[in-house]
């Protein structure tokens, strides 16, 4: 794990994300291993548990004030659930939030998402350092974004 | 609080020292052979454990195992304490059950799967639900939405049931319900259609999965907090006792604490520790241990390190059996036998270079042979990534059929039994099980430790240092980060419609637009007043909405206003 790699970037404020599975879907699995890696990797992790609704999950990361929202599902229904979250920043104007999709995402899918803004969408078996790097690139987006907006 | 009970302390001493003697010949042969030979070749060292973290010697004899080891430990099959086998003839006698589980899409798709099954002679049924089923949603919830018969097959009113047996004799069947929340109510409905079939209700067959205790630890699908699950459980225990003696009301299911990232000594050990839950939750409720405990059955995984899966088996049997026998005072044979399921795990399969997973999966369920199980699901090798695809389904089948029917493995009772390392193996987990066990008594037993997260925690734990082995490359999976072959695509996947979904929400509008309403409030609101109160046993009740054509949220929303909501305590 490259712990604090890149932390200079975030001005001493360490990545902030969120980590959550909107759709009605306990595998927890690969969340729970996340979450401890992004932690040992020097983010600060939030992670709501099961079951929020993608209301729930984006007035959160608006509270928090995150860089990033991680999304997992393995249940299929990411199609419609991932879009919803989407759907819900584009429609409150947040666009200094990284989305970030993972799980059982079949290949024809992922440029749907993308054009969604939800980057990455990382099966099982992606090396943990490569899910690290992808969010550190886009929390550091949102940063500078942020800084124009102040 | 309850005085702690020594029992399981005092096994684990007993455990401890049996397993943990000085082997002075190995001891010898290490510093006197080993030693000279490694130095002279230029041997790395390096760590040779298995998913349990039990370090594993070069070799084993017969000096690391008790000297009595046949006579008290293993016994002969059919005989206490059950390590070689449950039955005198094994698999010559009863070949284990080839149980492949599917459901999918709408009712009728299930429908007519099931009466394609029945007429190429299978009558054994397995019917898997899709999420909001599971989670006590009905299809017309916003939160379905893009869920309907994903996972399986969508339930939100009896009418789904009554699609899904459609001109099938309950009394010529057995069916399988991959359900645990809302287990009493998929059962009732279960028990509605064979009313309306005429059936006695003594012979409706079957296994619903209902074990509660592993969503909190291990599959995360509840309603309601525990106590209020297990009070149901207990509803269902004492209503199917004494009304259908052939349904098999709890399957206590280790398969998905394992997938869930546990080592097998964890999935051996949480999994008894769930099923003595259910063992005193029955004799607190007033029944007969020897009565009841036959009912109970157990879903095991099988995964890649053979000989660990192979020696988890042997000991469960031999731990159920003794525990039931010293600590629950059961008297019949029949209550101490240890009859289990098993399916390969889904977590050692990769997405790329599919077909090796053809190869991982005849391996691990080789272990579950060997290891003496009942039945068996074998994964098909797409199923990394999605439902299987027929042509992959079979494969799966066939592996099974060639395990059966050409090598041998099969004609002869435990043919691992007595090999030094195995036996050594069984008898360590059997003692790592206890540690565990004595360290759930502490805590106050299994519910309190599953409240404070402790097991969940202990699981995470476990999964995370496998992830960390296999980024460092101390743990293999070929393909993934050895033999690597680049730029490689996942397979098609089979693609469920959204045909099921507008099917669903059509169906549930016309059961609610015909039903009675003041029957169902009615029998909503008897429910509620049973549920209130803690002696009062529910399924009656639940029977009554049901068959009222109540929906299965609306009944579980019942139980949501008494017993309120879960939120997991923090893992991580």
């Amino acid at each position: 794990m490259e712990a604090g790699k890149n932390q200079s970037l975030f001005k001493g404020k360490p990545i902030k994300i969120l980590l959550a599975k909107p759709g009605i879907d306990g595998h927890d699995r690969g969340i729970l291993v996340l979450a401890k890696a992004f932690r040992d990797a020097g983010m600060e992790v939030i992670y709501v548990g099961l079951l929020p609704t993608p209301e729930e999950v984006v007035d959160t990361a608006v509270n928090e004030d995150v860089d990033a929202i991680a999304l997992s599902l393995l249940n299929g229904a990411h199609m419609t659930v991932f879009k919803k979250v989407a759907d819900l920043m584009k429609s409150r104007g947040v666009n200094d939030i990284a989305v970030i999709g993972g799980g059982t995402i079949p290949e024809a899918d992922k440029p749907k998402l993308e054009k969604m803004g939800i980057s990455g969408n990382y099966g099982p078996g992606t090396p943990i350092s490569t899910i690290i790097e992808h969010i550190t690139s886009r929390a550091a987006e949102m940063r500078k974004l942020k800084a124009m907006e102040e | 609080m309850e005085k702690k009970d020594s029992y399981w302390s005092e096994r684990y001493k007993e455990l401890k020292d049996q397993n943990h003697r000085q082997n002075t010949d190995f001891d010898a042969w290490a510093e006197g052979t080993l030693k000279p030979w490694n130095q002279k070749t230029g041997y790395q060292e390096r760590e040779f454990t298995n998913s349990s973290n039990i370090p594993i010697k070069e070799i084993y004899s017969s000096k690391d195992i008790p000297e009595d080891t046949e006579k008290r430990l293993l016994g002969l099959p059919g005989k206490f304490p059950f390590t070689r086998g449950i039955y005198p003839n094994m698999y010559r006698g009863r070949l284990w059950t080839m149980r492949m589980f599917s459901g999918f899409g709408t009712p009728e798709d299930t429908n007519k799967r099931l009466k394609y099954l029945i007429k190429h002679g299978e009558s054994g049924l397995s019917i898997a639900f899709d999420m909001p089923t599971l989670y006590g949603f009905d299809c017309d919830n916003p939160r379905s939405d893009g869920e309907i018969g994903k996972c399986g097959v969508n339930v939100s009113s009896l009418k789904d049931m009554e699609v899904i047996f459609n001109g099938i004799d309950l009394s010529k069947v057995s069916t399988s319900m991959t359900i645990n929340a809302p287990a009493a109510i998929l059962t009732a409905m279960y028990i509605a259609i064979g009313k309306k079939q005429g059936v006695p209700l003594d012979q409706l067959a079957g296994t619903v999965q209902a074990d509660i205790l592993k969503e909190y630890i291990a599959q995360k699908e509840w309603i309601y907090p525990p106590e209020a699950h297990l009070r149901l459980i207990r509803d269902m225990m004492v209503y199917c006792t004494e009304n259908t003696p052939k349904w098999n009301y709890i399957s206590i299911s280790g398969y998905h604490i394992r997938e869930a990232g546990s080592s097998a000594v964890q999935e051996l050990a949480f999994t008894l520790a769930d099923g003595f839950y259910y063992v005193e939750m029955g004799k607190k409720a007033g029944l007969d241990v020897d009565e009841f405990a036959p009912r109970l059955s157990f879903f095991f995984n099988s995964s890649i390190n053979f000989f660990e899966e192979i020696a988890k088996l042997r000991a469960a049997r031999r731990i159920w059996a003794r525990v039931l026998m010293e600590k629950y005072g059961a008297k019949k044979d029949r209550t101490l036998l240890l009859r289990f399921h098993t399916q390969t795990s889904g977590y050692t399969l990769t997405w790329q270079q599919p077909l090796n997973n053809v190869i991982r999966t005849t391996i691990e369920a080789l272990a579950a042979v060997l290891g003496g199980t009942q039945s068996l699901h074998t994964n098909s090798y797409d199923e990394a990534w999605a439902l299987p695809s027929e042509e992959a389904v079979k494969i799966a089948l066939r592996t099974q059929q060639i395990i059966a029917e050409e090598t041998g493995v099969i004609d002869t009772a435990d043919p691992l039994g007595g090999s030094y390392y195995v036996e050594w193996l069984t008898n360590r987990m059997e003692e790592e099980a206890f540690r565990y066990f004595d360290q759930i008594e502490r805590m106050g037993g299994i519910l309190e430790a599953v409240k404070a997260g402790y097991i969940q925690k202990e699981i995470a734990a476990t999964s995370y240092r496998r992830q960390i082995r296999l980024e460092e490359g101390k743990e293999i999976m070929v393909g993934v980060n050895k033999h690597v072959e680049e730029g490689e695509q996942p397979l098609n996947i089979l693609r469920i419609s959204k045909k099921a979904q507008k099917n669903q929400l059509e169906r549930l509008s016309e059961v609610k637009s015909r039903r009675d309403e003041v029957k169902v409030s009615q029998a909503l609101e008897e429910l509620e007043a049973a549920m209130r109160e803690e002696d009062e046993n529910t399924m009656p009740y639940i029977l009554k909405a049901v068959e009222a054509y109540a929906t299965l949220e609306e009944i579980s929303n019942v139980g949501r206003k008494v017993f309120g909501s879960w939120k997991e305590p923090v893992i991580v």
